[in-house]
């Protein structure tokens, strides 16, 4: 059993829930890029979430999730002091960093909670740092304070406009190498792309031309996260790989976006029933 | 042999069973166990041969005639200690190993006739046991404190655990599952090995002081340097053969194709086949599941279960060279799983949306005997068809792990990824011992449990050496 420390909703529309969790082993070794895997309780499903923070000390470790379905649902219904059944990590790779000067981390929604910790790390390593932030509309923007204070420069935007500048991330995000060049300023070395699938692609799209090395976080559906179902697998580069293992960090450039994009829609409906389910009959709370 | 004279029916007494056709329907076990008369008469087959040759087939040396002497004579409290003073998992071993290739393959009686049904007769001892309202409780060893880790809760860890706490060492186990008992719990399903009954039977191992650290992933959460660092002595790597083998032919990547490591994962371990846990699984109606081991006829067994009309075995060799146990295949059978033998699939074809619809084959004539005796495969020109299906399970095999191998330093590795080990467990570097699956490749659960044993004396060696 894992004791949740602090929650915190990190916008108005609390789509978006901070959960820091009493978990010594994972605090130990969890680096920004590697992910865990909860359990709510004895019926629950097994769910990847990314390590947001650590603190070592303590022993705790931070997520930042995202209502999506039946499980994350539920989640946000556990308070302070309540336990979670199981959650176990540090999985997967930390995201690489050696050697970096200059990098661009856009985040899309919930992939800024993913972003945040790489950004504030880099930042701490006296990497430079721009973060472009996308969100649907003002009510589901997050960590306004934490992005500025881990970044050299942040752009936050909406889709409507709603708050920061109004457009895409793919935008931006051609702007900003643009200026670069015309102002004679060093490219960035990296573009680093967290956020929905159709995003990551649209951006691998921007940075191709430019010869910008491009690292995407992706998110497959997993059952372990150790390599032992293939069920995360993806295709990079014509090879498939297992992304809870060999990733979940890839070069943007490799992957094949088209397979990756059907794979998580695979239990859609699944998904659906189930998420209607709780709705009606428990109101998303299984155990009173 | 005193009170009663030997049973010399040729036959083995009979294993009573769920009808084939209900029990395609449920998860509930298939095969029921003998009652107590049955299990005396069956007993008592038992010529109490001189040198025991039955006990040379098994890899933990089970007292066989011993115990089979209790059972005739129906003090089955005495048969129980006989077996579980060298098996700590009777109720297991009686229902998966592979009999008919170890201990029953050595029965005098298999001579003319069927051999004792020695592991019918073990899962009886065990079941009575289980079922007993007043056991005794285990006895907890005293600590010598010496602390030992071990990594993996399948049958290698939990034997070499169960016997080093015997000797006294404070045990810890390190499980990355949420639940213990490896392959036990997430692949071999609920139908042929109830987990109510490993759970009891790790429970028994927890009670006599052997600790069970889940969600800690050696490698990942913790280093095998760091457990030294944590003041553990000795280590013992029993990991298992976790990572799934692919055909690496075209298509596999379509929706709808599994693993079966998946397939059971999700179906065992995390229950998708009941509405009240959470876990999702496709509705499918036509599954091939290719390769034809213990593991393919359970993936297949699954299907039928979770309500597929057609389920085909999908195998490149012929009947004579099935892997699987013999019962299985037999079960599978009856239950309808329908084999499609001398076929090698060569690729999956899928609809626009990238799902599955089909799997080509390519038919096979038998060959030449290869080295180890078996008929190899050859292909018939222009022979390719397609089978079609909506779900394909890949069932070929699983090698190591690769997280310890990627994490520890000064061990040994084979060319297939698994740890080098002697007979006794001992690897390349001080103090690490390893055994199961994770040396040897996908093997089975009681050469596990030899392999753990073997550990366990092989640190109690050491422990001791290093304190002279
Ligand atoms: C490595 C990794 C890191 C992740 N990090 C975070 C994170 O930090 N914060 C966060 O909020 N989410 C994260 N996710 C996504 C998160 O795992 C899914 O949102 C979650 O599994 C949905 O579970 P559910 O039961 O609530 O919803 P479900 O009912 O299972 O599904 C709801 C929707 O989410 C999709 N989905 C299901 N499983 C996944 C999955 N594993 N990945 C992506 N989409 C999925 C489904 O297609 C469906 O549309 C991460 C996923 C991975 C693989
Ligand atoms: C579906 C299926 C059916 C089978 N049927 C039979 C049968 O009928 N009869 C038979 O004799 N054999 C059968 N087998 C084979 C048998 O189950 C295995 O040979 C046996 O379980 C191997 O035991 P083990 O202890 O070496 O490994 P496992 O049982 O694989 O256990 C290894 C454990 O280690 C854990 N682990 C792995 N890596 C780490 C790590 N880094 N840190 C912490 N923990 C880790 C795993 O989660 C797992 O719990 C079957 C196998 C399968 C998959
Ligand atoms: S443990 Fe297995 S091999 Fe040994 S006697 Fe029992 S059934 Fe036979
Ligand atoms: S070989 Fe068969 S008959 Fe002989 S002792 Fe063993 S079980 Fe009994
Ligand atoms: S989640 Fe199972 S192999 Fe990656």
């Amino acid at each position: 059993m894992y004791k949740v420390v602090t929650k915190r909703f990190l916008n108005d529309a609390k789509t978006i829930c901070l959960f820091e969790i009493e978990a010594p082993l994972i605090a130990r070794h969890a680096q920004a890029g590697q992910f865990v895997v909860f359990r709510l309780d004895e019926q629950g499903e097994r769910v990847p979430v990314s390590v947001a923070g650590y603190d070592r000390e303590k022993g705790t470790v931070t997520v930042m999730v995202q209502a999506a379905g039946k499980t994350t649902r539920m989640l946000h219904t556990v308070e302070e002091g309540d336990v979670i059944s199981d959650i176990v990590g540090p999985l997967g790779k930390a995201t690489e960093m050696e050697g970096l000067k200059k990098v661009c981390v856009v985040g899309g929604g919930v992939g800024c909670a993913i972003a945040y910790p790489i950004a504030k790390e880099m930042h701490a390593k006296g990497i430079d740092v721009t973060f472009i932030a996308g969100f649907r509309s003002a009510d589901i923007v997050i960590l306004k304070e934490e992005l500025k204070a881990a970044s050299d420069k942040l752009i936050i935007a909406t889709d409507d406009g709603s708050y920061g500048v109004k457009g895409f991330t793919t935008v931006f995000l051609k702007n900003e190498i643009e200026e670069n060049i015309k102002e004679g300023k060093p490219q960035f070395d990296r573009v680093i792309a967290i956020g929905p699938d159709i995003m990551m692609k649209f951006l691998a799209d921007v940075t191709r031309p430019y010869g910008i090395s491009t690292i995407i976080s992706l998110d497959p559906i997993m059952v372990d996260g150790t390599g032992m179902c293939g069920c995360c697998r993806v295709i990079v580069g014509g090879e498939t790989k297992f992304a809870c293992v060999d990733g979940p960090d890839f070069d943007a450039h490799q992957v094949d976006f088209d397979s990756l994009i059907k794979r998580a829609a695979f239990y859609k409906d699944e998904q659906d029933e189930a998420a209607q389910h709780i709705c009606r009959i428990t109101g998303g709370k299984r155990n009173g | 042999m005193a009170n009663l004279k030997v049973n010399m029916s040729m036959q083995k007494a009979e294993m009573p069973e769920q009808d084939p056709v209900v029990r395609a329907g449920n998860f509930d076990e298939v095969a029921l166990g003998y009652d107590a008369e049955t299990a005396m008469k069956e007993a008592a087959r038992c010529l109490d041969c001189k040198n025991s040759p039955c006990r040379s087939g098994c890899p933990v040396a089970v007292k066989i005639p011993r115990f089979l002497e209790k059972v005739r004579d129906g003090d089955f409290d005495a048969a129980y200690e006989i077996i579980t003073s060298t098996n700590s998992l009777p109720a297991v071993c009686g229902r998966v190993c592979p009999q008919e290739k170890q201990c029953e393959s050595e029965c005098v009686r298999g001579i003319k006739g069927e051999s004792v049904g020695i592991g019918r007769l073990e899962r009886f001892v065990a079941d009575y046991h289980m079922a007993k309202a007043d056991k005794p409780e285990p006895v907890v060893p005293a600590s010598n404190g010496h602390r030992i880790a071990v990594i993996g809760s399948g049958p290698a860890g939990l034997t070499c655990a169960g016997d080093l706490r015997k000797l006294g060492y404070d045990v810890t186990i390190f499980e990355a599952f949420h639940k213990s008992g490896g392959v036990l719990v997430y692949g071999i399903p609920q139908f042929r090995l109830p987990k109510e009954i490993v759970a009891a039977e790790i429970e028994n191992l927890t009670k006599m002081g052997v600790k069970i650290v889940n969600n800690a992933i050696i490698g990942k959460s913790i280093t095998v340097d760091e457990l030294f660092e944590d003041g553990f002595e000795a280590v013992f790597i029993g990991s298992g053969a976790g990572l799934p083998q692919f055909l690496h032919i075209p298509g596999e990547n379509l929706l709808g194709v599994y693993s079966a490591n998946e397939l059971l994962t999700r179906t065992n371990l995390m229950k998708a086949y009941r509405s009240d846990y959470d876990t999702p699984i496709k509705k499918f109606n036509r599954v091939a599941v290719v390769g034809a081991g213990n593991v393919a006829m359970d993936a297949a067994r699954v299907s039928k279960r979770l309500g597929a009309e057609h389920v085909y075995i999908v195998y490149r060799r012929g009947a004579d060279e099935l892997p699987a146990r013999k019962e299985e295949v037999e079960h599978a059978e009856a239950e309808g799983i329908e084999f499609k033998l001398l076929n090698n699939p060569c690729a999956i074809h899928g609809d626009e949306n990238g799902h599955v619809t089909g799997i080509e084959c390519v038919r096979q004539e038998l060959g030449e005997p290869d080295e180890k005796g078996r008929r190899k495969p050859v292909p018939v020109k222009n022979s390719n068809w397609i089978l079609d299906v909506d779900t394909v399970v890949i069932a070929i095999g699983t090698s190591p792990n690769p997280l310890i191998r990627n994490t520890t330093s000064g061990l040994a590795f084979t060319k297939k990824g698994g740890i080098q080990a002697d007979e006794g467990g001992v690897t390349s570097r001080e103090g690490v011992f390893a055994g199961g699956d994770a040396v040897t490749g996908s093997a089975t659960v009681i050469l596990a449990m030899g392999a753990g044993k073997a550990g366990a004396k092989s640190i109690d060696e050491y422990i001791r050496g290093k304190a002279k």
